[in-house]
């Protein structure tokens, strides 16, 4: 919330960071202990320190204006995220009972975790059987690297 | 093999992590919508794509190992949504001087 809340968009960076850490201890409850690692290491690490750099750099950190919307926006926000809520609550508050149940006992990944490791149980479906997809992001990540250089460089 | 000897007594979190997720993506919509710093509303498009995430991994417990792969990519795909759109920030900024979408009107109409 306070990602959302909070005026400097520095306090803002390091409510996220909070959050993202947050989340990886959630994936480590939920037996993903790789994408827990992966979740600190690429997330909390390196997303969130170039965020940092693009604020620091546009010297930003210490400009408190009042960014917060008009009176429209706020309403049209608060209805809309109010009408997702509902949804949420509508889905969530009357069947959650008996999801864990109907899906299953869950020995799904259990049994994959206990015979290749935490890391071999997603590594060998992602070269196998997705190493197409695997190959496309690395594809778009240099893409997206040329990219951001051709933009960020000075118009010369 | 030491591991499977232990009694293992998993804690049954799929409903509160739902609730949570949901929360977030929620609290991430909100502020792509209310709020008018570009930076702030690039970082809310995070949260809620880490709100996913938690969903998928969340359902891949039960369903199967498909869900933690998918949210590799869409780790990686994030990675380089954020490097191409910090890249574009820094180039409005160098033209307009601003972070504050109201004064970015080139592309509205």
């Amino acid at each position: 919330m306070g990602v959302v809340a909070s005026p400097s968009p520095v306090a803002s960076l390091l409510f996220m960071v909070t959050t993202l850490a947050s989340t990886a201890g959630i994936f480590v409850l939920l037996e993903a202990h790789f994408l827990a690692a992966v979740q600190i290491m690429v997330y909390a690490g390196a997303i969130m320190v170039l965020f940092l750099f693009v604020i620091m750099l546009l010297n930003l950190g210490h400009e408190y204006q009042r960014d917060i919307r008009g009176k429209v926006a706020m309403i049209i926000g608060f209805a809309v995220t109010g009408f997702m809520g509902g949804l949420l609550v509508l889905q969530l508050g009357s069947g959650t009972a008996g999801l864990e149940t109907s899906l299953g006992p869950g020995d799904a990944i259990d049994a994959a975790l206990l015979e290749k490791g935490a890391v071999g149980a997603i590594a060998h479906p992602l070269f196998t059987d997705y190493v197409v997809p695997f190959e496309l992001t690395g594809i778009l990540l240099l893409v997206a690297i040329v990219g951001a250089l051709v933009l960020a460089k000075k118009a010369s | 093999m030491a591991r499977s000897c232990l009694p293992r007594r998993r804690p049954d979190v799929l409903a509160e992590s739902l609730v949570v997720a949901g929360l977030i993506f929620v609290i991430g919509t909100l502020g792509v919508i209310v709020r008018r710093n570009v930076i702030i509303m690039f970082l809310c498009i995070e949260l809620q794509l880490n709100a996913v995430n938690l969903t998928f991994v969340a359902f891949s417990r039960y369903v199967g190992i498909e869900g933690q792969i998918f949210v590799f990519f869409v780790i990686a795909v994030a990675a380089a949504e954020a490097a191409v759109g910090l890249a574009i920030i820094i180039s409005i900024f160098r033209h307009y001087e601003t972070v504050n979408v109201n004064n970015f009107n080139l592309l509205k109409w």
